[in-house]
């Protein structure tokens, strides 16, 4: 039967840990995990450095909280960093039980280490595999639990609304083509992001923002979307993340002079590598991602960066470390660099340059993952709280996705147990339409001439161009018109596939049509903010507007052009301020 | 490989199999740019994009975690995108599905026999009682995480299967990447599931079946070294029994 009473979309961090969350609220209730890829290929996989909670006595929830607000440059909102804060040492400790080989003490306690912009070091790790060690872990937990059925290779394509209420999706399954019913009484979004809307970046060939469409389509609004974060060190040409736990451990940052240039950006002095204090907290290489990655520009500006085959590089040094450090704290840095970039860390320094990495925007939810479509949840990098703000810090994703999958199952079960059972007919209904308007949309039109990849391409460099580290009103105009060109020209689309048996083509050119709508939702939301704050740069409004701006971004889809409206953002306890890296933020 | 103006090339033969099309597999060969820094993946995506968009295969991080892109070049199991085209020139690369799977499409294979035997082993942590969150972390040292740290390692690639000729004639073997999962949870110190394990591992599908050829482990991207996680099995399954006669009274709990 295709009813269930949770329908969650992704099997990723979020989507298993929402699985669990919901069976564990009642085992009663059935869920349907829906994912395009067999979970364990999710692209949590490729996550590397740590998931961030306090558990050591130097720490606090309070040093938590506040890094993550002044990292975000006070666009995070209080009330839900205060509970993810709070919440965080629990549902790490969850996964510890349920197996995750995290790195221990001597005395067999679970080490930390320190990541960017924080205070004191917070950062669990599984060497350098934390993300792959996580998703496998709660994959593999998932499987007992008997409550919870794999839809693996599934597409969903929409959502189901009937009564004012999101019941279900339609779904491709792919060995077979077919498109089919998976209802439920509630949904989760759990989808993750959307970092292929650009050319350069971390992320994985799914990372294609499906979720975000879905429910942006629906209605609901898509908050926050200009703030992307560019990761200060990926390698050239692939893009391939080198985890921040590189400067964590001690790893530098120099340019083509062998100067370690972020001192000249206000984010203080170096010590030497081989002082004891080396590396300072919340200072230099530990700076926050989008002030490094910013700092880089303006060294390609003054023509102090490194010309490499694939553009111009800075170099990350971690030699001084060691090849014992190397290889038990960051062995699969070592494996990458000697991969894909042809050297080994352990005598050579990295090529690196800022890479597309994360999107601190998505889908608009509540501290509970509730979105404005009743029925409609979501968690993980796919939804905005927010806690993330302007600029997430490093290491609070892997844990957000435990916590907010966590809330978001509960509230959904809640959900689930409250409505009346599931009427199928009316599903079926927008089924058979959905059906149709994919057959007729890609599998049997005739006269197409575009191709998918050119206008992926075209997409993917006027993102680049215009909504990129810094921006201004001519690049996001321009953007702006060329997305709208593009959308026009996906309508004259053409594939080369006609079948039904693992059409990866069609399953792209539904990831390309999410991405248009993802795109176009970043760039309108940046040309909107006409200041700059944390990751958003506008090289014509260079200073954070706190009179005007101090508010979430809330994109709704329209016909033409997306419609830019605002929310407040929660303050409590922490008014804005400056934020401040360096020796100057010392006790 | 040749030479097409500056650029050098290099031929894929790729096997495509369309079930609504075709009773039977072929090859198409497609000449593809010989790039110094580019993978058998980065092939096929070209081919895909500019090509024949029709050529369906898995892949997804493409930096050698996620598992999804695992293939045969020139008849040896690999992950496409750790394969570099330049190690196989000159020549021609022979792209097929992953060997010892039944075949979906082009290279995509079946995983269904895998994750059934992924969830046969209960590959989590069994134990009586899960302590209260609030009492923390189970202690494990850093020599007890280096126990069953290599067996984690796993992608879920499933080059041991291809690889493996046991399971290539007896498609019931429960196999390699199953077997090391297993001993990844018995050797975790949280743990107590071994004897429910034991129960599954020792049936006529499970590690007798290995004669010890070891392709697994040399396969491995990962250097999990299946093969030695069946012996070392092989080892603790034969003792277990011996005890169990002989001094009934020691079982594990």
């Amino acid at each position: 039967m295709p009813v269930h009473d949770v329908v969650i979309v992704g099997g990723g961090g979020a989507g298993l840990r929402a699985a669990i969350a919901v069976t564990e609220t009642d085992p009663s209730l059935e869920v349907a995990l829906v994912s395009k890829v067999y979970p364990m290929r999710s692209h949590t996989v490729a996550a590397e450095g740590g998931a961030a909670a306090v558990i050591k006595d130097h720490d606090s929830f309070e040093n938590h909280i506040f890094d993550t607000i002044s990292g975000g440059d006070w666009l995070v909102d209080q009330d839900a960093i205060e509970l993810f804060v709070n919440e965080a040492p629990n549902e790490l400790v969850q996964l510890e039980h349920w197996g995750c080989p995290w790195s221990r003490e001597p005395d067999g306690k679970v080490a930390v280490r320190p990541f960017g912009g924080m205070k004191k070091e917070r950062t669990w790790y599984a060497a350098d595999k934390t993300g792959f060690h996580m998703l496998h872990s709660l994959f593999q937990t998932s499987l007992k639990y008997p409550g919870i059925v794999p839809y693996d290779e599934w597409f969903a394509t929409t959502l189901l609304i009937h009564d004012g209420r999101c019941q279900g999706v339609a779904a491709l399954e792919q060995r077979t083509g077919r498109v089919e019913v998976i209802a439920g009484r509630s949904v989760i979004i759990c989808t993750g992001g959307a970092g292929k809307v650009y050319p350069f970046t971390t992320n994985g060939a799914i990372k294609t923002g499906d979720g975000m469409s879905m429910a942006y389509r629906a209605g609901v609004p898509l908050k926050d979307m200009e703030f992307v974060q560019y990761h200060p060190t990926g390698l050239p040409g692939t893009g391939i993340l080198i985890t921040e736990a590189a400067r964590g451990e001690g790893g530098i940052l120099v340019n083509s002079d062998g100067y370690r240039y972020l001192q000249d950006y206000n984010l203080g002095q170096p010590l030497d590598v081989s002082d004891s204090n080396h590396p300072v907290k919340k200072s230099m290489e530990l700076g926050p991602r989008d002030r490094l990655s910013q700092a880089f520009i303006h060294e390609q500006r003054k023509g102090r960066t490194i010309k490499g085959k694939f553009g111009d590089v800075v170099y990350l040094d971690v030699r001084h470390l060691g090849e014992k450090i190397i290889d038990q704290k960051i062995p699969f840095v070592r494996e990458l660099a000697s991969k894909y970039a042809g050297i080994d860390p352990v005598h050579e320094p990295i090529p690196v340059r800022p890479v597309l990495h994360y999107f601190m925007g998505g889908i608009d939810t509540d501290k509970t993952g509730s979105t404005s479509l009743p029925g409609l949840y979501a968690a993980g990098e796919v939804a905005c709280v927010s806690i993330n703000g302007a600029n997430r810090l490093g290491s609070n994703s892997l844990t957000e996705l435990l916590v907010f999958g966590a809330r978001a199952g509960r509230a959904a079960a809640q959900f689930a147990l409250e409505q009346s059972p599931t009427e199928l007919a009316p599903l079926r209904k927008q089924v058979v339409d959905e059906d149709e308007r994919i057959t007729k949309s890609y599998l049997t039109k005739e006269g197409g001439t575009e191709r998918i990849s050119t206008i992926r391409t075209e997409m993917r460099d006027t993102m680049e161009d215009g909504a990129g580290i810094y921006r201004s009103e001519e690049g996001l105009k321009n953007t702006c018109n060329k997305l709208a060109e593009l959308r026009d020209r996906f309508s004259n689309i053409s594939l080369d596939d006609r079948s039904l048996t693992y059409n990866t083509e069609l399953i792209s050119v539904l990831e390309l049509d999410a991405m248009l709508d993802v795109a176009e939702a970043v760039a309108h939301s940046a040309r909107a903010r006409k200041e700059s704050r944390g990751s958003h740069q506008r090289t014509d409004h260079p200073v954070r507007d706190d009179d005007s701006y101090l508010m979430h971004s809330m994109a709704y889809k329209g016909d033409g052009a997306p419609k830019i409206d605002y929310k407040d953002v929660v303050i409590t306890r922490w008014p804005p301020g400056e934020r401040v890296y360096g020796q100057e933020q010392a006790e | 490989m040749s030479n097409s103006g500056l650029q050098p090339t290099i031929d894929l033969e790729v096997y495509r199999y369309r079930p609504e099309q075709q009773a039977e597999p072929t090859y198409d060969t497609f000449t593809v740019p010989l790039r110094d820094e580019w993978v058998i993946l980065d092939a096929l995506n070209y081919i895909k994009d500019e090509l024949d968009g029709s050529l369906s295969y898995r892949w997804s991080c493409r930096m050698g975690v996620c598992g999804s892109c695992g293939m045969m070049a020139n008849g040896e199991p690999v992950l496409t995108c750790a394969a570099f085209l330049k190690s196989y020139a000159p020549g021609s690369i022979r792209v097929e599905p992953l060997a010892n799977f039944p075949v979906a499409r082009d290279l995509i294979i079946s995983m269904d026999d895998f994750m059934e035997k992924m969830n046969r082993i209960q590959p989590w942590i069994i134990t009586d009682e899960e302590k209260p969150l609030e009492e923390g972390e189970y202690l494990q040292t850093p020599d007890q995480v280096d126990e069953y740290k290599q067996f984690s390692m796993c992608i879920n690639c499933l080059l041991c299967y291809s690889a493996c000729p046991i399971y290539g004639m007896e498609p019931s073997f429960i196999g390699p990447a199953a077997i090391a999962l297993a001993q990844r949870y018995n050797l975790d110190s949280r743990d107590h599931g071994q004897e429910t394990r034991m129960d599954i591992l020792s049936t006529d599908d499970g590690i007798w079946q290995c004669t010890f050829v070891g392709e697994c482990s040399e396969v491995c991207p990962e250097n999990v070294d299946p093969a030695g996680a069946i012996q070392r099995y092989k080892v603790t399954s034969t003792n277990d029994w011996w005890k169990s006669k002989l001094l009934p009274w020691t079982s594990k709990q």
